[in-house]
């Protein structure tokens, strides 16, 4: 689960990590509220989304007076902000994090990772800072340090100051830098985060070293044992059709592609990607139905992924292990029937009963192509999407458009007109 | 001979008295020598019951102790599995099989952390557990597409194994034993460790290592196969499709950082020698392709 920078700033303060002062606001007015409580000459308007990159994108500005805080938090709040991690279309902007500005002196890196050949968290971090961390992974990864953190002692004095030194933090603050690795640590391990980042980590004018930013990451699988963490979660942040998913225990993901898949278990549902992409298609979506795919979970998932007006069929490929196929064959039929399916439908069933499975597909009527495996599937779904592209166009229906995020829209607007 | 477990193994099941424990210890039970293997079940609040016959002990010491198991499967729910397996490792288990999905990966941190200098092996979480065709299941897999043979199978996936091992089947070529390492960053059993056991296995003759996306697991056992590995291997790798930065799934199942790619993985076995392929729907007659005629 990610969170924005100013709950993740405001975690980071609650373990001893310095962050500049900054309060959160969600309209314009809040903005110069906050930076009328914050006090001094220079603040910093940050952009607040899930995305990174917002600096360059053109969501984090500098304002010198209260009027320009205005014109700043003016122009970026509801902005579409395009970053290279938010796609084309961009995220809006609901939220922003107004700071107090910072004397930076020099600008550097940490990052916090579990890392799976060690087994072990490490801490990474780097002289380059502010920069795109990944792009000085590839071409100069002699400039970034690691420490594994053994479980048992926590990250070790010794360890920290030699990290500190070796990303040029001066001898006269190495107890400073120290202190945040060792809090950066501890923040980590108490809120069972699974990526922790600080860029830029910045050396002040007057030696302080201070996170600047903040991006912290949670383990999904943790989270029962967070309420608070899970109190923190954006839902304007993220996809729709991801959230309907997991509230049916179905593990979504959108793609950019036109065939729909339904698969159980998350490898063969990416191999299942793979093989329609190996006959000329492209996924629409990743989908593992998991164990136990009920009618009332197959008929969910097929109204999700027919929420993308960009489908042009669906493969269903399923191996029925413990899970009957006759099961999956009458959550299929089922399905299809509610939603009244207009697209080609492709059914790759294997396992126990696939014969009385194939079968009921078969009765039921509906034009469903059946399929003997996975790359008999794959081939007759880019088919079947080629047939509907080649056949002259039937007058277009209109689609129930996609669910939006009205509600939020409509409330930021309230609160706008209260004040 | 097999890797792993046979039919000699005695299983005691902890969290038997949970749906999933009750259910897949039912199926196991019935496959092969079930019977026999299945001897002893842990929950500690349920102590001298039985399930179907099946003696419940509150300890795993208890249960190893009263009836010689020597390894477990773990049904538990994902608070409290990281704990069940320590509690095997300390009861000096040969192996554990923890088929539990969801685990927190710090846990899993720490419980790897206390594992070090113990003999005990760990397959999984999140995996479907270890087979050895006609003798004994342990786990989560339909025993019945399962042929015995001469093919060792070693795997990420859950239904992504059953598919290598249908088309297996079905191309008449048995297996000496199918491994789920399962699908989680922090985890026991690692494709190369299971690949130095397929290696020293008498009756394997040949590996199909299925692989996806995230970590380096796959080049690392690659390297080895290069160096050390006597038998042909064939490789999948599930993914080539995934766009960096989603997690398909499995909390492992990521491309971060421009690591851990499905193409990088690719390239890197078939410089090692390991033939791959791209077709999933091909494993089975890319790996018949290498045996010896």
């Amino acid at each position: 689960m990610k969170i924005h920078e100013y709950q993740g700033k405001q975690i980071f303060r609650e373990y001893g990590v310095p962050t500049p002062r900054g309060f959160p606001a969600m309209s314009v007015d809040e903005a110069v509220e906050a930076a009328k409580k914050l006090g001094g000459k220079v603040w910093v308007v940050k952009a607040q989304i899930h995305a990174g990159g917002r600096g360059k994108g053109g969501g984090v500005k500098v304002a010198k007076s209260l009027d320009e805080v205005r014109a700043r938090a003016k122009e970026i709040l509801g902005m579409q902000l395009k970053t290279h991690q938010t796609g084309p279309e961009g995220q809006k902007v609901r939220r922003l994090l107004v700071e107090e500005g910072a004397d930076i002196k020099k600008e550097m890196y940490a990052g916090m990772v579990v890392d799976r050949g060690t087994q072990r968290v490490v801490l990474m971090a780097s002289s380059e800072g502010g920069m795109d961390i990944e792009e000085v992974a590839a071409k100069t990864p002699e400039k970034i340090r690691k420490v594994f953190i053994d479980p048992g002692q926590g990250l070790t004095d010794d360890d920290a100051d030699e990290i500190a030194l070796a990303i040029g933090i001066p001898q006269s603050s190495l107890s400073q830098g120290r202190a945040v690795f060792q809090a950066l640590y501890k923040a980590f391990d108490a809120t069972d985060a699974s990526l922790a980042e600080i860029n830029p980590l910045i050396l002040t004018g007057d030696g302080r070293v201070i996170a600047l930013d903040a991006k912290l990451n949670f383990d999904d699988n943790a989270l029962f044992r967070h309420p608070e963490e899970t109190a923190m979660r954006d839902l304007d942040e993220e996809d729709p059709a991801e959230i309907e998913a997991s509230k049916y225990d179905l593990n979504y993901i959108s793609l950019d592609g036109e065939i729909a898949c339904m698969v159980n278990g998350a490898g063969l549902a990416m191999a299942t990607m793979d093989t329609i992409k190996l006959y000329g298609g492209s996924p629409a979506n990743f989908l593992d139905v998991g164990g136990g795919a009920t009618a009332e979970k197959v008929t969910a998932a097929f109204k999700i992924m027919l929420k993308n007006r960009k489908v042009k069929a669906i493969l269903v490929n399923i191996f029925g292990g413990i899970m009957k196929c006759d099961t999956i064959a009458t959550g299929v039929v089922a399905a299809a029937r509610e939603v009244k399916l207009s697209i080609p439908l492709v059914v790759r069933m294997k396992g126990t009963n696939e014969d009385l499975g194939k079968k009921i597909l078969k009765d039921s009527g509906l034009p469903i192509i059946s399929a003997d495996n996975m790359a008999d599937a794959a081939k007759k779904v880019v088919a079947a999407v080629k047939k509907k592209k080649a056949a002259p166009k039937p007058k277009p229906k209109k689609r129930a458009k996609p669910a939006k995020k009205k509600p939020v829209a409509k409330k930021a607007k309230k609160g706008k007109k209260k004040k | 001979m097999s890797i792993l477990i046979d039919k000699n193994t005695r299983v005691m099941t902890q969290g038997i008295t949970g749906k999933t424990g009750m259910f897949h210890t039912q199926t196991s039970r019935a496959y092969a020598n079930g019977k026999a293997c299945f001897v002893a079940g842990v929950n500690p609040k349920k102590a001298g019951e039985d399930f179907e016959g099946i003696p419940i002990y509150g300890t795993v010491a208890d249960a190893k102790k009263a009836t010689g198991a020597n390894v477990s499967v773990i049904y538990v729910p994902p608070p409290f599995a990281a704990a069940a397996i320590e509690e095997a490792v300390d009861a000096d288990l040969d192996l554990v099989i923890c088929i539990t999905e969801g685990i927190p990966v710090r846990d899993m941190v720490r419980t790897k952390y206390r594992m070090k200098g113990k003999r005990t092996l760990l397959v999984g979480p999140n995996c479907p557990g270890v087979i050895t065709p006609d003798e004994i299941k342990i786990g989560i897999m339909p025993g019945h597409i399962h042929k015995r043979g001469p093919i060792g199978v070693v795997s990420r996936s859950g239904t992504l194994t059953y598919e290598a091992v249908g088309q297996l089947t079905e191309l008449g070529l048995g297996q000496s034993s199918c491994v789920g390492i399962g699908g989680d960053p922090v985890n026991g059993l690692k494709h190369i460790d299971v690949l130095k056991m397929f290696n020293d296995d008498p009756k394997t003759e040949a590996v199909i290592m299925v692989g996806e996306i995230g970590g380096s697991d796959e080049e690392n056992a690659a390297r080895w196969v290069k160096a050390n590995m006597k038998k042909p291997v064939v490789g999948f790798i599930a993914g080539v499709t995934a766009p960096p930065g989603k997690r398909m799934g499995h909390a492992g199942a990521i491309i971060s950082g421009g690591k851990g790619t499905a193409q990088e993985k690719l390239a890197v076995m078939e410089e090692c020698g390991i033939k791959t392929t791209r077709n999933p729907a091909e494993m089975g007659r890319t790996l018949k392709s290498v045996l010896k005629k």
